[in-house]
């Protein structure tokens, strides 16, 4: 399939790695020379120089051979027009386009059609609903939702002389008293498929798959002590800090934005009365200080500079701030970060990637295509959602008697609504939902490919 | 540096350098040439011996492969190559001293076709073969062939872009498709259908089937060894004409092909490095036709030598009709000045390309527009897409280096005392790997006189013509080495 990506920016560039790694025939346009050499270097793909609304250029692309276009161009007007060009240019090509501007947003959702979109992102709402989810339920790393959130695959960190530490897995059910599943462990940045022997090590990240009902019960039994946040800080008054501050209000928690520039403060305050805006630069520790940072229940640093939102963190945590949660833009040093107190990354690019990839999938497997894809443990692995239907292999057979190809696991079943966490005696029907994680060495494209 | 990823790579291209060979081993049992057969069975088990150890200590090559790695790469890959490849002449005694043998096939992987054998056509089949071969693997590419066979995994990165910028001839590559393998599988299949069709034609005008295939894997990789001691001047007008004629279509850029079969001909008609050369190519052949047209027969016979003189030079094939170190010194000096120009980029040929030809020329064209009104602002423009000022930079440097490297070549085999006509134009010959040159390494001679530190000088030469320079620069520089 031909892709056309405009804009190689942080985002173009992680789906343009991800798509070509599946084996796409990528395009890649951009308007500068310098960013276009090292795109091709990074990923194996054709390279167009202009601006890519133009026709010229999006033929050069060959825009007649594309099934889909992305546009991630900084600009979400250009993104649109460049969107709309490539549709006139050739009605049968499917387009995405990144939308961050609010005031666009809704708008742009209702004349979808008019604009030949097929699906827009916004990384900035959908990281706003990803640290919603972590602060209503502290604790967690990471939170992917599945089956109309009634499972996730949650992340936990294995901490020095905390409650898991040297556990073998066999045994962890005595400990957490529900069921859970775990589905893969990162450890030292190199991912493990796990089994019943499995011992689980201090700075091991676990991604365990449970029913949201069961998810406090989980984190009372670890011993975590989940408050439901009062009071949130929020570092930045970016997209992210709006989308973000009114899920928050809306669910009770009072907010207060930090933002250096006046301008954006006044603007804040007119959009979004019930919070607090404190003009003041957070790089000054002072005014974290003066503005309450020890009351806070949770902090979220949400600038645009990753070094600014590390810092921030640390220091947040270093004055015991029960929650932290950082936003970073470039998501390849996790590794790095892992080993530094600074909470939950949140990488809006991440998750705006998924949705895309999950998107380009179905596209190419029209029938058996995932409902979800999830990248977890820091894009080593993938949680993947399924419908199983009459073609689908092993149906009703116990679990232990199927065989699986290698890094998969079978993380929960959902029958008739009600989702179960798989043992061996397990089954599942037609009609039913499978989540399951893979290591992601080749994507699981359709269900059946699973099985060995 | 990574070593084992370069290890890991030479045993793959050795390994298929092995494969190479079989089609030689398999011609010299048919002739019953059983002694060569073993040379050629030697040769092979040493490869193939070389291939498993190399493949053994690099086995636990890990990713990590930058612009550094994909010079070293090719570098060393045609260098090993060449170092086996040469085995079977030296084995069976035909080529009793191994730098003569390097020699030749060195000029043969090049597509050179300067040959150091007084006598050709005493050389078993199986040999000549193996020459002939070599022209056809070293036109495209032998790593081009590798990455277009072999599939790199799915997170090769810039791995592919690095190797073929080192191998591809021409400012830059581009990319005919979105995936760097397809495009080298796509460029193998034009360069093995135009191959055919030339083979082909050739069958048609009753020539001998090997001496055809021969001829036609050297027209294809625009290499030169003929099968005759007079290369190609005892066959009929018929076969001089069709060999004109594809020397010429093998000089084309080949991205251009793919535009024709992919029904873009008006793109691919109004290509600037295509008008130039074909521009090239009338301009010298009317010249020289007016001023030898008086040592042949008629008009006619002095057009077919004359047109197919200067198709065999701008496109570095080197094969010969006539000897045309007898030409006066008129036709001698264009088709000298022909040797440097080359073909187009993205082809088979050699030279320093027509396409650079273009950006200097209009690169001067803007600097003396810049003299006289010093604010004025202009961007080159190629087909209508601006040209980069790095990629003008890196222009300016390769046309530096490859001066300064010939000057100095030139220098180095001058101590031979054969005359400067001879030196100028044998450092010439191989660095742009045309093959014969004038005076004593003209069309009918060769270059076996020349002493073995001069033809260490000339191999040298060769190398770095057809990797352009870059790669074996590379090789060289203590920086390349240093950790980092």
């Amino acid at each position: 399939m031909n892709v056309i990506i405009a804009g190689c920016g942080k985002l173009g560039m992680t789906i343009a790695g991800n798509l070509s790694a599946a084996g796409y025939n990528m395009t890649l346009i951009d308007s500068s020379d310098i960013i276009l050499e090292h795109a091709i270097e990074v990923v194996d793909a054709m390279a167009v120089r202009g601006n890519c609304a133009t026709m010229a250029v999006l033929n050069d692309a060959g825009v007649a051979n594309a099934e889909l276009l992305i546009a991630t161009t900084g600009s979400d007007e250009l993104n649109l027009l460049c969107c709309m060009t490539a549709r006139s240019l050739n009605p049968d090509i499917h387009t995405i386009a990144r939308i961050r501007n609010p005031e666009y947003y809704e708008q742009t959702r209702e004349m979808r059609e008019s604009f030949g979109l097929s699906l827009m992102v916004n990384p900035e709402k959908k990281a706003a609903k990803a640290i919603h989810k972590l602060i209503s339920l502290p604790g967690f790393m990471k939170r992917d939702t599945f089956a109309k959130d009634k499972v996730e695959v949650v992340e936990i960190k294995v901490d020095e002389g905390g409650i898991l530490a040297d556990v073998p897995l066999i045994d962890l059910y005595k400990i957490v008293k529900c069921k859970v599943l775990v589905c893969v462990i990162l450890r030292d940045g190199e991912v493990i498929t796990p089994d019943g022997s499995t011992v689980l090590k201090v700075n091991d990240r676990l991604f365990v798959t449970a029913q949201t009902n069961d998810l406090s019960l989980l984190l009372k039994n670890l011993g975590i002590i989940s408050k439901t946040a009062d009071k949130v800080m929020l570092i930045g008054g970016g997209g992210i800090s709006l989308y973000l501050a009114e899920e928050l209000i809306n669910s009770g928690i009072s907010v207060e934005i930090i933002e250096q520039n006046l301008a954006r403060c006044e603007e804040l305050a007119e959009l979004i009365p019930q919070a607090e805006i404190i003009h003041g630069d957070a790089g000054k520790h002072s005014t974290l200080e003066s503005e309450g940072l020890s009351t806070c229940d949770a902090i979220v640093s949400l600038t645009g500079m990753d070094e600014l939102n590390i810092i921030t963190s640390l220091y947040a945590s270093d004055h015991g701030v029960s929650q932290v949660i950082t936003k970073v833009g470039y998501a390849d040093d996790y590794g790095m970060l892992d080993r530094l107190p600074i909470g939950s990354l949140v990488c809006p690019k991440e998750l705006s990637c998924n949705t895309i990839v999950r998107y380009v999938r179905a596209m190419t497997n029209k029938e058996g295509a995932a409902l979800s894809v999830h990248t977890i443990a820091d894009g080593l692995a993938e949680a993947v959602e399924f419908k199983v239907d009459d073609s689908t292999l092993n149906i009703n057979v116990p679990l232990k008697k199927i065989k699986l190809k290698k890094g998969i696991i079978i993380a929960s079943i959902i029958h008739k609504d009600i989702p179960i966490i798989p043992n061996g005696d397990s089954h599942f029907e037609a009609g039913d939902t499978i989540i399951l994680t893979t290591n992601a060495d080749k994507a699981v494209l359709s269900l059946n490919d699973i099985f060995l | 540096m990574n070593y084992k990823m370069v290890g890991k790579f030479l045993a793959e291209i050795l390994a298929l350098e092995a494969i190479f060979m079989l089609p030689s081993l398999i011609i010299s049992l048919c002739d019953k040439e059983y002694s060569l057969s073993f040379d050629f069975l030697i040769t092979i088990l040493i490869i193939m011996a070389s291939s498993g150890v190399l493949m053994f200590l690099c086995r636990k090559a890990k990713m990590g492969f930058y612009q550094r790695e994909g010079y070293v790469c090719a570098g060393a890959c045609w260098i090993m190559l060449s170092l086996f490849g040469a085995l079977p002449f030296f084995f069976s005694g035909r080529i009793p001293n191994y730098i003569d043998s390097l020699f030749e096939i060195v000029s043969g992987f090049t597509t050179t076709g300067a040959t150091i054998l007084n006598e050709v056509e005493s050389m078993p089949r199986a040999l000549l073969f193996w020459r002939s071969f070599s022209h056809w693997i070293g036109g495209m590419g032998v790593l081009v062939l590798l990455l277009a066979l072999v599939s790199m995994g799915k997170n090769n990165n810039g791995f592919t872009l690095h190797i073929l910028r080192a191998e591809s001839p021409g400012p830059d590559v581009s990319r005919i498709v979105p995936k760097m393998r397809q495009t080298a599988v796509i460029l193998y299949v034009i360069y093995l259908v135009l191959t055919l069709i030339n083979y082909i034609m050739l069958l048609l005008g009753d020539m001998d089937w090997f001496e055809a295939l021969c001829t036609a894997l050297g027209t294809a990789g625009t290499g030169g060894f003929g099968v005759r001691n007079d290369s190609l001047g005892s066959y009929s007008s018929y076969i001089i004409w069709v060999t004109t004629i594809f020397m010429m279509l093998f000089g084309i850029n080949f991205s251009l092909y793919h535009l024709i079969v992919t029904k873009k001909f008006k793109v691919a008609i109004k290509d600037q490095e295509l008008h130039v050369y074909l521009f090239i190519i009338l301009v010298a052949t009317t010249l020289i036709t007016f001023n030898i047209r008086g040592n042949y027969g008629g008009t006619l016979e002095a057009i077919k030598h004359a047109a197919f003189q200067v198709s065999s030079i701008v496109t570095s094939t080197g094969y010969c009709t006539v000897d045309f170190n007898l030409w006066p010194d008129f036709s001698r000096g264009i088709l000298l000045f022909l040797m440097i120009i080359g073909a187009c980029a993205g082809s088979t040929g050699g030279g320093f390309k027509v396409i650079r030809l273009i950006l200097l020329v209009k690169s001067a064209r803007r600097g003396l527009k810049q003299m006289l009104s010093p604010n004025r602002v202009e961007v080159i423009r190629v087909n209508g897409h601006q040209i980069s000022e790095k990629v003008m930079n890196t222009l300016n440097i390769y046309l530096t280096v490859y001066v300064l490297m010939m000057l100095v070549s030139i220098f180095l085999i001058s101590f031979d005392g054969n005359s400067v006509l001879t030196n100028v134009s044998a450092v010439m010959a191989c660095f742009n790997n045309i093959g014969p040159g004038f005076d004593m390494v003209g069309p009918l001679s060769n270059f076996a006189d020349f002493s073995i530190p001069s033809k260490v000088v000339l191999i040298f030469d060769m190398l770095a013509g057809r990797l352009e320079i870059m790669p074996i620069l590379a090789m060289c520089s203590l920086s390349t080495y240093r950790r980092r």
